[in-house]
């Protein structure tokens, strides 16, 4: 007996202990799949489709609707530019539910990825002074403009560099992208975020069944789960088929403009060449694709 | 040598002559007709010249019920030019008018003799659809960004088929400012998270 008590025996016995118990768990195959699988961004076709299938199966059973969960990739010589006019937004808040409802968002706990800050006219932007719990009967309140602030997804993300898990990263179109199974929830990237883009699933995310948005991308709008951070990807699960994100075609004031920057003939690179922008913190060189301008 | 090029020169003003002959001819012939369909509806000419198919209007906004068409009711009255403020009929457009209220009234975009249609500062006569080119007239920067999509709201596809809005799809033409809205709900404050 004395002589059993070694490392090597303690190691063999407690993965000889675990294995058993997995199985009397009745733990089934396609979690322990999940559990192993590998990250997406070295996933071939085949494991990519494999993955997807299983997710949409899973979707089924849970919420008793047929899903479609794409894996579609970043299309050739495109690069995403977002803009918004900050003459225009009136702090109305439409996006932030557009969103919240295309992207499957919890709603308990509540997570919101797109903020709308209100300021004072006579500060100009300045965060500190910001007030993001405005409610008034109708807005845009006198002497006031709003910042609506969601990812910017910078040319050279902080968040991507602090990444142990290599969890988060920058796809070739721009979108920084997050592949929930991989990420262990140690929340430094919203920490390195000067944005506060990013967003942690603290509680277990509802959405109600009836509500939950059945287009999905592996990428983007999935339900997550609880203790993964989260964050806007330019509305993946649609602008990789060609659409325009869902806060862009619900803006009544027509402040959001969206399109690729390497084609010369788009709104965004008019802009771009045509008004005056500004990106957010310039000074940190994080060089976000998402530009602020003064359309008027 | 100087027969020759007289002859030369006669075919040149011989066209001239034709050409401005079959300008002067057509243009008579235009003002003619132009009395004749002044009570048929205008039709629009394409909807944005600038861009292909690529790009479709949505639906102008519906009139007031039973407004439509204009010359129901004005084909039997006689064209008052007299600028002056509406009491009588239309009354509701008098009380919100609020669009240079001091300078411009109702005959300097619809047309007097035919109600069915607007009628640009040059005298053409436009369809409702196309009522961005009236609009135009005087905000013309705002027309230039409208039509490279960046005044306004678009629709569909970045990278193809796009809806685009009228002016008067969020401007009301009597009361153009953009009206207030009622905020969405702000997001719960960290103290109320149980």
């Amino acid at each position: 007996m004395e002589k059993n008590k070694s490392r090597r025996s303690f190691l063999k016995n407690i993965s000889l202990a675990t294995f058993s118990a997995l199985s009397l768990a009745g733990c089934n195959m396609k979690e322990i799949d999940e559990f192993l699988q590998r990250n997406f961004k070295i996933m071939s076709k085949k494991e990519k489709d494999e993955i997807v299938r299983n997710l949409e199966l899973k979707y089924k059973e849970k919420y008793n609707k047929e899903f479609h969960v794409s894996d579609a990739p970043a299309m050739d010589g495109v690069s995403f530019g977002y803009a918004l006019d900050l003459s225009r937004c009136i702090g109305c808040r439409r996006c932030v539910y557009a969103c919240v409802e295309e992207n499957n968002q919890s709603r308990e706990p509540q997570i919101q990825w797109i903020q709308v800050l209100q300021m004072e006219k006579e500060r100009g932007v300045d965060f500190a002074h910001s007030d993001v719990h405005y409610n008034p009967e109708k807005v845009p309140e006198e002497g006031h403009f709003y910042v609506p602030v969601q990812c910017q997804q910078c040319e050279n993300p902080p968040c991507v560099k602090v990444c142990p898990a290599k969890a988060t990263w920058k796809e070739p179109d721009g979108i920084v992208v997050v592949d929930y199974n991989w990420c262990i929830g140690c929340r430094y990237c919203m920490a390195a975020c000067p944005y506060g883009a990013r967003h942690f699933n603290w509680g277990k995310p509802e959405i109600p069944e009836k509500e939950i948005n059945t287009e999905m991308h592996y990428l983007g709008n999935r339900p997550r789960m609880k203790g993964v951070v989260e964050k806007c990807t330019f509305c993946i699960q649609r602008t990789r088929e060609g659409r325009y994100p869902a806060c862009v075609e619900i803006c009544p004031v027509g402040a959001r403009k969206f399109g690729n920057i390497l084609d010369p003939e788009s709104e965004i690179r008019y802009i771009l060449e045509n008004k005056r922008v500004l990106v957010l913190k310039q000074e940190l060189n994080t060089q976000p694709k998402f530009y602020y301008f003064f359309g008027v | 040598m100087k027969e020759e090029r007289i002859k030369n020169i006669k075919v040149p003003i011989f066209t001239a002559v034709f050409c401005i002959g079959l300008f002067f001819g057509c243009q008579n012939k235009e003002s003619g007709n132009n009395n004749d369909l002044q009570k048929e509806k205008v039709r629009p000419e394409k909807v944005m010249a600038t861009n292909e198919d690529q790009e479709i209007a949505v639906e102008p906004p519906p009139f007031t019920e039973g407004i439509y068409p204009c010359n129901d009711c004005h084909s039997d009255i006689v064209p008052n030019p007299k600028r002056r403020k509406l009491v009588d009929m239309h009354d509701s457009i008098s009380a919100i008018f609020n669009h240079d209220s001091a300078n411009r009234w109702c005959l300097d975009c619809h047309d007097m003799n035919n109600r069915d249609s607007l009628r640009l500062a040059s005298g053409k006569l436009l369809s409702f659809e196309e009522s961005y080119k009236l609009c135009g007239q005087c905000h013309g920067d705002k027309l230039r960004d409208w039509k490279v999509g960046v005044h306004g709201k678009r629709t569909g596809y970045w990278n193809g088929k796009k809806e685009y809005l009228l002016c008067v799809n969020c401007h009301s033409p009597h009361s153009p400012h953009f009206k207030a809205l009622t905020p969405e709900p702000p997001p719960v404050r960290q103290e109320d998270i149980n």
